[in-house]
């Protein structure tokens, strides 16, 4: 399998702060890499430098096979980009956008273009300042969407969007999947990776702290249980796949690994359940368990 | 909560955000009215040096028409209330117009107001305050104008009638961007409308002052010609200044009772819906950089045919007003004979379009910045369009629309002159002459602009510091007998004065020269630098 974006030893810094710290990040033709972090962890900040927007101060990049900031404009033709705040010219319609910049980028799919306007749920006639958040979002991933590229970048394309559409969405990275395409999404939103990518990297602080499939990150898909006993829970913590097991009184705190989720249950309902709530672990939990800063200070400074 | 609560923490805000750029203003404003007066005591210190001077420019009525009609000249006060009255007021109208519309619809378009309006805060109260700051700095500028004539030795009574008289005027065209904030949906649109307003009020007060007695009251609908009615120095007629203050006042009453009727964000006129797919010609840099650019180019080309034209038609009354004071015979007779005086005035007219051509060609160039700030550029750029043609698109678009801006004025303006003296090709030829010498340097201007923007992208605005030097350069320079070499920073000051002079080639050469190697320089550190 042959890569299409492959970044090492990445560094950008803005006046004194340091944007990427050493990035490294490879993604392979034709699959779908989930970009994960929280805000200010350095995603967009590379989005930009592999458009090259951005020079990098050090490091190495390669996109498609190219040099982002030499062959920026051969390469643009090859690929689309979806901004993570788009802002659209006040007194240009959706429409004329969308083909302005599918034109821009070397043609547009007219059919393509007129059913992801019906299953976005859009109307092209409205001026750029009409639209909401989530309609000028919209615009532009339609506009990527339509255009035959190999390459889509996307930068948390999904804020602003209601779940509806994150679910038509969701329908149409697959079938950018499916035909072929690489995409990759930067998100902070571990649900969305988790349907879509095939393999993620988490980034920190201007680096990856780690990189992989989702079977290979199985910290990632664990489950988070929170229930409420009838007595004391008993040998929870002995069980396999089990972690980080907090107990106050008859109230017991978790996560589990989906596969071993049969054995836990049983465990509780030994003892008898008064409430129980699961769910994914969210970012937030990951990052404070997994991804603990090493250097307190330069987050501090952050 | 009344509709006006949170108004002084809105003002106070807004005198935060403005803390550069609302001194430097009244800076520049203050130093020119005091400095006019300073510099007339050094050159006319005696009661006939001043006669003497008075005598040579009002046998020439180009200064009446652009500069203001001449009331007492006998006095230093005098001479300073005739030189800074019109382009004072102006200037304090511009001032006023970016100031209230900068706080109340760009802040609407631009969503923060809705963030503000979500707080404890009136519905009347962005406008309130935006009116306070304007207002406010009126009258700090009219005071300290007052103050600095006073103690260079004026009449202390007549310097601040002066300063207030300034202040009144800055004060109706507030009123005027009040109302015109609540007109357009866009600060373009609303600084547009007001600015046309400002425009064609300065043009019926030029006309009234210098085509003769049967068009005087003309200066009397303008704003700038109240001011400059209060006579200061000159009699102080106190009643006008009810007329610039009852402006202010209807243009404040109309504004609030239309914030009361509208919606946030919304204005008068409703956005219509518009086409589904782009035109078939919509696909190049250049041709978004037109399409974005247009309607601000055909509001200036509308502007530059009726300047031209309106002068154009008044170039022979200049003569025979004149003409018909024989003890002006002589000096006229020196500048050249009658036909040299309609050419100086014609000639006059051109340097100050192409003072304005280069203020457009700089505001085309900032669209640049502009797009860039909005992250505009970021979707465009990460097509298959290059930096060099997605700035060159916009370059182009100044570079082209000021020279034909220029032309344009040019036909019109000698169409017009020759229409009146009976010369149509004649006229037309020599003026377009005229007008086209303008355009290297109003290039050079649009230049300094494009490599501000490639090289010191956070200081492009400085580019209109540029324009202001150059502006007050060729206003002030000649007649406060500048050094020649602070005049020659400006590159007007190169232009062949045409028609009635003679066009050298070297100086055009060197204008061009120096406006491509900015515009290439500023290109190319484009290309290398960061965006946004």
């Amino acid at each position: 399998m042959s890569t299409a974006i492959s970044v090492s030893a990445l560094r950008k810094t803005f006046g004194r702060t340091v944007a990427l710290d050493g990035l490294d990040l490879s993604v392979a033709t034709g699959e779908v890499h989930g970009f994960l972090g929280p805000n200010g962890a350095g995603k967009s900040t590379t989005l930009r430098v592999l458009l090259g927007l951005l020079r990098a101060d050090a490091g190495s990049v390669r996109l498609l096979g190219g040099d982002p900031w030499r062959d920026a404009t051969a390469l643009h033709e090859r690929l689309a980009y979806v901004p993570g705040d788009v802002t659209l010219w006040p007194n240009l319609t959706g429409g004329e956008v969308i083909d302005l910049l599918g034109r821009l980028r070397g043609g547009i799919d007219r059919r393509r273009r007129d059913d992801l306007l019906e299953r976005f749920d859009l109307d092209p006639t409205k001026k750029g300042r009409g639209y909401s958040k989530g309609n000028r979002q919209k615009v532009a991933l339609v506009a990527a969407l339509a255009s035959d590229v190999e390459l889509l970048l996307l930068d948390e394309p999904t804020s602003g969007l209601d779940p509806l559409m994150e679910a038509v969405f969701r329908d149409c990275v697959t079938e950018e999947h499916e035909r072929g395409r690489t995409v990759l999404l930067s998100s902070h939103i571990l649900a969305e990776v988790e349907a879509l990518c095939d393999r993620v990297s988490i980034v920190r602080a201007g680096r990856v702290v780690d990189t992989g499939t989702l079977a290979d990150l199985r910290h990632l898909t664990r489950t988070s249980i929170e229930a409420e006993l009838a007595g004391p829970p008993r040998g929870l913590a002995d069980l396999p796949g089990v972690h980080h097991v907090r107990t106050e009184g008859n109230r017991v705190r978790c996560e589990v690994d989906t596969d071993r989720l049969d054995a836990v249950l049983a465990a509780l309902t030994s003892v008898g359940v008064r409430s129980l709530v699961s769910r994914p672990p969210t970012l937030e939990e990951l990052f404070l368990r997994h991804y603990r800063p090493d250097q307190p200070e330069r987050v501090a400074a952050r | 909560m009344t509709a006006t609560a949170g108004a002084a923490h809105l003002a106070r805000l807004g005198a935060r955000r403005d803390r550069i750029m609302l001194p430097a203003w009244c800076y520049v404003l203050i130093a020119l009215a005091v400095g006019t007066a300073y510099s007339f005591q050094g050159l006319y210190p005696t009661p006939a040096s001043r006669l003497a001077f008075a005598a040579t420019i009002s046998a020439n009525p180009t200064f009446q028409a652009l500069t203001g009609p001449m009331f007492d000249l006998s006095t230093i006060g005098g001479l300073t209330a005739w030189r800074i009255g019109g382009l004072g007021g102006a200037l304090l109208g511009v001032l006023n117009i970016l100031l209230v519309v900068r706080h109340t619809r760009a802040e609407e378009e631009a969503g923060r107001l809705e963030l503000i309006g979500a707080g404890v805060v009136g519905r009347y109260a962005p406008l309130t305050a935006a009116l306070l700051l304007a207002l406010g700095a009126d009258l700090v500028i009219g005071a300290v104008i007052g103050g600095g004539l006073a103690l260079l030795g004026l009449p202390v009574g007549d310097s601040f009638v002066l300063g207030m008289a300034l202040a009144v005027v800055g004060a109706a065209y507030a009123g005027i961007a009040a109302v015109t904030a609540q007109l357009a949906e866009t600060s373009r649109g609303a600084n547009g409308i007001a600015l046309t307003v400002l425009g064609a009020t300065f043009l019926l007060r030029a006309i009234g002052d210098s085509a003769g007695p049967g068009v005087r009251w003309l200066s009397w609908l303008s704003p700038i010609g109240w001011g400059q009615r209060i006579r200061p120095f000159a009699g102080d007629e106190w009643w006008v200044f009810a007329l610039p203050l009852g402006l202010a006042v209807l243009g404040c009453w109309v504004a609030f009772t239309l914030v009361g009727r509208r919606d946030l964000g919304a204005g008068l006129l409703p956005a219509r819906p518009g086409p589904a797919t782009a035109a078939p010609g919509l696909r190049s840099a250049l041709a978004l950089a037109i399409r974005l650019q247009r309607g601000v180019f055909l509001g200036w080309l509308i502007a530059f045919v009726v300047v031209g034209g309106v002068f154009g038609a008044v170039a022979k009354d200049m003569v025979s007003v004149v003409t018909t004071s024989p003890q002006l015979g002589r000096i006229i007779a020196q500048l050249g004979g009658a036909s040299g005086l309609g050419d100086a005035f014609l000639s006059a007219v051109l340097g100050l379009l192409g003072l304005f051509g280069s203020v457009y060609a700089v505001q085309a160039v900032l669209r640049l910045r502009a797009e860039e700030t909005a992250q505009r550029a970021e979707p465009v750029l990460a097509t298959g369009v290059g930096r060099v043609s997605f700035a060159g698109a916009h370059v182009a678009v100044a570079a082209v629309g000021g020279a034909l801006l220029l032309v344009a004025s040019g036909v019109v303006t000698g169409l017009a002159a020759g229409l009146r003296s009976g010369d149509v090709g004649g006229s037309v030829s020599r003026v377009l002459g005229g007008a086209v010498v303008q355009v290297p340097a109003a290039w050079v201007l649009a230049g300094v602009a494009v490599a501000l923007f490639g090289l010191r992208p956070a200081l492009t605005g400085v580019a209109w510091a540029a324009v202001v030097v150059c502006v007050v350069l060729a206003e002030f320079g000649p007649s406060l007998r500048f050094p020649q070499w602070v005049l020659d920073v400006s590159p007007f000051t190169h232009v062949p004065r045409l028609p009635g002079g003679t066009l050298t080639g070297t100086p055009i050469g060197w204008l061009l020269g120096v406006a491509v190697a900015l515009a290439v320089a500023g290109l190319a550190g484009f290309r290398r630098r960061d965006l946004g």
